[in-house]
């Protein structure tokens, strides 16, 4: 396909509702996503997604709208994972496996009954950017506006119930409101997510954005932010690969804009590495003054230690010491001191 | 300083604390008035973090009662007077936050839903910063610090929201001596404040000084209250421990909860 085909094709009006359903997604799902790896609960969106399957079937059972059928289900599935998560107090892992497997199968078998089989699902498993309608792509900005006000608004409730929940609960905040919220608004996310990336994909664009950004930033507030940028952009631009290649092969958007997320991640993450090797290099040594045992001098030193030396010089104290082949170097007159 | 006659700040009357349906804290009282330094002292297990964890909500009372400032702890709104350091290990989360925003939650007691940080918040926690010497750490990620210097930044935590009353979980557990010290000056800052301090320690280390109450807890009740010990007095000889002590020992299974416990019913 030609670029001005491919222009052509982005000017369509069904494109540029799935466009539109894209960014939206793309900067909701991440921004809900950050407190979810926060929490430690990077695959929670991957079970929401699973039981969510299930509340699809039942709209195309039932002939009712699958978007809500399958907010209502994802919002069920959420808070009876958040219950477990919360009160069980081992093993909590297995009881999720089950509720995922459970909707996963629950929704493949409603689907049969209802007569549809595999391919109605596929639209919802993987997402489908020409059957968005224009109705609903009202419904997922306003699902989306909805997710982003809540999440960025309440970030510094939100931040402090996941970071640390019983300081949070100290401090008088309601904890478990709190964590149903964030699970709520994880359901919403998926079943926006859903036309776009699709339910068994959804996860993906909610947590490789979040590890993505974290590769490079140091506080809560700019991975977040860096996160919805980067899902605004994977989602986008995986839409526009999709669209690209649709002239030659049948592509759903969800595993393009998926594996795009994570080219951005495999791009970022050796870079990650090679930073905190350096800060972690460079964290200055501890001054312990009296109580470290006394200086010793190097007997001979064959260079002189500066910056174009090529030893890493580290903050030790009031003075900086050369680390040199396993030994710390501090210069101390004419010659070296071991420190 | 000991203060006899000041007025109470916590008032815990026989409080009993059940984990798992096991009694853990039976029948235990304790009066700290205001300006107090306090330390619950005693062996692993004994029961001082329990009793800090219920004279702050965490864990429910099966009997007996507390007051925080005259208010019962249920009705107690004024969460802003009370500062909690939790046991370390949660300073760090999944995702990167830096020392600033972390001693930034600790602001939450005082703002209300949807309010920006106002000038206020933002000299609190510049001033929490610089009473536990982070300041020029601020910008750093949590995960990149020494254990002490996370211990720090909870402290800070508790200090961004102005309380009055500060409960400190073993504050020192794990922390090498030039942070325990930066530790001790912190407190002995907040002391000098005016604030009243409970703080539970296995040892005191270079807190000692800064005690004028020590409180001994010994197999789920209190065993001595008084002025601070020497550190034989409390525990001649101890090992060592790493992780919180385990007073229900359990057997899980995926819907399984606390007190759904079968082992309960046959006690």
């Amino acid at each position: 396909m030609s670029i001005a085909e491919l222009l052509d094709l982005l000017g369509r009006d069904f494109m540029q509702r799935a466009l539109l359903a894209a960014l939206l997604t793309g900067l909701a799902a991440p921004a809900i996503g950050t407190f979810i790896v926060q929490r430690r609960l990077a695959l929670m969106g991957d079970g929401i997604g699973h039981v969510a399957v299930t509340g699809v079937a039942l709209g195309l059972l039932t002939g009712a709208s699958p978007t809500w059928t399958a907010v209502v289900v994802a919002i069920l599935g959420a808070v009876l994972i958040e219950v477990i998560r919360e009160r069980g107090h081992t093993n909590g892992d297995v009881a999720l496996a089950l509720l995922f497997y459970g909707g996963l199968a629950g929704g493949v078998l409603i689907t049969g009954l209802a007569g549809d089989g595999a391919a109605g699902l596929q639209v919802y498993l993987f997402g489908s950017v020409t059957s968005i309608s224009p109705s609903e792509v009202w419904y997922t900005a306003g699902l989306a506006l909805v997710v982003l006000t809540l999440t960025l608004g309440l970030l510094p409730q939100l931040f402090a119930v996941a970071s640390d929940p019983e300081f949070a609960r100290v401090a008088g905040l309601r904890v478990r409101a709190y964590n149903l919220l964030v699970a709520v608004l994880a359901a919403v996310s998926v079943t926006v997510a859903m036309r776009t990336v699709g339910l068994l994909l959804v996860s993906a664009l909610m947590v490789v954005p979040v590890a993505t950004s974290q590769q490079l930033a140091r506080s809560f507030r700019s991975t977040l932010l860096w996160a919805m940028a980067l899902g605004g952009v994977a989602a986008i631009g995986g839409l526009v690969v999709a669209a690209w290649l649709s002239a030659r092969a049948t592509v759903a958007p969800g595993p393009s804009i998926v594996l795009l997320a994570l080219t951005m991640f495999a791009a970022t993450w050796p870079v990650g590495v090679w930073v905190r090797r350096r800060r972690r290099i460079a964290e200055p040594f501890p001054a312990l003054g009296a109580d470290a045992p006394g200086p010793h001098e190097v007997e001979e030193h064959p260079h002189e230690h500066g910056e174009a030396c090529g030893h890493p010089a580290v903050q030790h104290g009031d003075h900086v010491d050369y680390v040199h082949g396993g030994h710390r170097h501090a210069a101390h007159g004419e010659h070296y001191d071991e420190h | 300083m000991l203060n006899p006659t000041g007025s109470p700040v916590v008032e815990a009357r026989d409080v009993t604390v059940a984990l798992g349906g096991r009694p853990v804290l039976r029948g235990n009282d304790l009066v700290v008035r205001a300006g107090e330094f306090v330390a619950l002292m005693g062996a692993n297990g004994s029961g001082k973090s329990t009793l800090v964890r219920a004279l702050t909500g965490l864990r429910p009372l099966i009997q007996g009662s507390v007051h925080l400032f005259g208010t019962p702890l249920a009705e107690f709104k004024e969460r802003h007077r009370i500062g909690y350091v939790p046991q370390r290990g949660t300073a760090a989360g999944g995702v990167p936050a830096s020392v600033r925003e972390v001693v930034a939650s600790g602001r939450i007691t005082r703002r209300s839903i949807l309010r920006p940080a106002g000038k206020a918040d933002r000299a609190a926690i510049d001033d929490a910063l610089e009473v536990v010497g982070l300041t020029d750490m601020a910008g750093d990620g949590v995960s990149t610090l020494s254990g002490g210097q996370q211990q720090r930044v909870l402290i800070a935590r508790a200090l961004a929201g102005e309380p009055e009353l500060f409960f400190l979980d073993e504050p020192t557990a794990g922390v090498d001596l030039p942070n325990q010290r930066a530790l001790a000056g912190a407190l002995r800052t907040l002391s000098e404040r005016g604030a009243t301090i409970v703080l539970v320690a296995h040892e005191l280390g270079p807190l000692e000084p800064l005690v004028d109450r020590a409180v001994v807890m010994r197999d789920g009740r209190i065993a001595y209250d008084g002025p601070p010990l020497a550190h034989e007095d409390v525990h001649a000889h101890h090992h060592p421990f790493a992780g919180p002590h385990d007073h229900v020992p359990h057997v899980g299974s995926p819907f399984d909860t606390m007190s759904l416990d079968p082992r309960e019913d046959r006690r």
